[in-house]
């Protein structure tokens, strides 16, 4: 067994370790750290891939930005994991045969005679040399070939950054605010009040 | 070396494992957001071996787009949740039926 076959092995038993570990832990908090390690594997599967690029983009981007704010939200809610749990075992005999059914399906249409080494299409490629740089191979089709989707998926993170505060943005009415635009606005006579009046004596 | 029938059945696996957990845990949306989350990963899984047996940079490029759209529908779908909490105290699946579907 070759180095790249253990590393791969053991990347994909962390990963589905990891994936079982998502689905059947108790605890939603259990859940999104067990999603953290399925990343990590899957990131060094996508090393062996020579897809250097997307696997730091996964570690950076899924595992430091998206399970950071999937953690605050399991956390900033008060739930009762408890009548969460009901019908688990309820629904897990189906879960389990639909899975099995569905993997044993997909493993047949994509397994080694279809797609294995002695397909001549799918030959192991040739693996590229030291100063091959994956990032700037990535670069150059995506901002020349594909610059329009990219803008598109700008327009998308922006839909997404505009619509997260909008929904989650409130105005609590206890609360005082201020205004500066009548901060700003105000003139002496709203203010102050000139009382004229006869002088005191004595 | 790995065959790219080896990757193929591990990303098999990975969606089979998601379609389960979402079957299993029909009451907790942040559970099942995750597993969406484990599908599009599945999925992307297939995409890079493709793009590397068959020496196209083209798969990647797709990749970044689905991490891109994932990005944003986890935002929204978590945005989604805390404002179905505050209002509704649950997020559990069975309870949020105000739409009478």
């Amino acid at each position: 067994m070759s180095f790249i076959e253990i590393v791969f092995y053991v990347f994909s038993g962390v990963m589905i370790l990891g994936a079982l570990g998502v689905i059947i832990s108790r605890n939603p908090v259990h859940s999104a750290l067990s999603l953290v390690l399925t990343f990590f594997a899957t990131s060094g599967i996508w090393l062996l891939l020579e897809a250097e690029f997307l696997a730091i983009t996964l570690v950076l981007v899924y595992v430091g930005a998206v399970m950071v704010l999937f953690l605050f939200v399991v956390m900033m809610l008060d739930i009762n994991v408890t009548k969460m749990r009901e019908g688990f075992m309820r629904f897990l005999p189906v879960g389990v045969l639909i899975a099995l059914l569905l993997a044993v399906q997909m493993v047949l249409v994509v397994g080694p005679e279809n797609f294995g080494f002695e397909v001549e299409q799918y030959a192991s490629p040739e693996r590229h040399a030291a100063d091959y740089n994956n990032t700037e191979e990535l670069g150059k089709v995506l901002y020349t070939e594909y610059v329009y989707p990219f803008e598109i998926a700008s327009v998308i993170l922006l839909v997404a950054i505009v619509a997260a505060i909008a929904l989650t943005m409130r105005r609590r009415p206890e609360t005082k605010y201020q205004t500066p635009g009548k901060q700003i606005m105000v003139k002496k006579e709203d203010r102050l009040r000139i009382v004229k009046m006869d002088a005191e004596k004595k | 070396m790995i065959p790219l029938s080896s990757y193929l059945t591990l990303g098999a696996i990975m969606f089979a494992i998601s379609i389960a957990g979402i079957f299993i845990n029909r009451k907790n949306v942040i559970i099942i957001l995750m597993c969406i989350e484990l599908m599009l990963l599945a999925v992307n899984i297939n995409f890079i071996a493709f793009s590397y047996f068959m020496g196209d940079v083209a798969g990647q490029v797709f990749v970044f787009f689905i991490l891109t759209v994932a990005a944003a529908e986890a935002a929204i779908g978590l945005a989604i949740l805390v404002v179905l909490f505050r209002n509704r105290r649950t997020i559990n699946v069975a309870e949020l039926d105000s739409m009478k579907g």
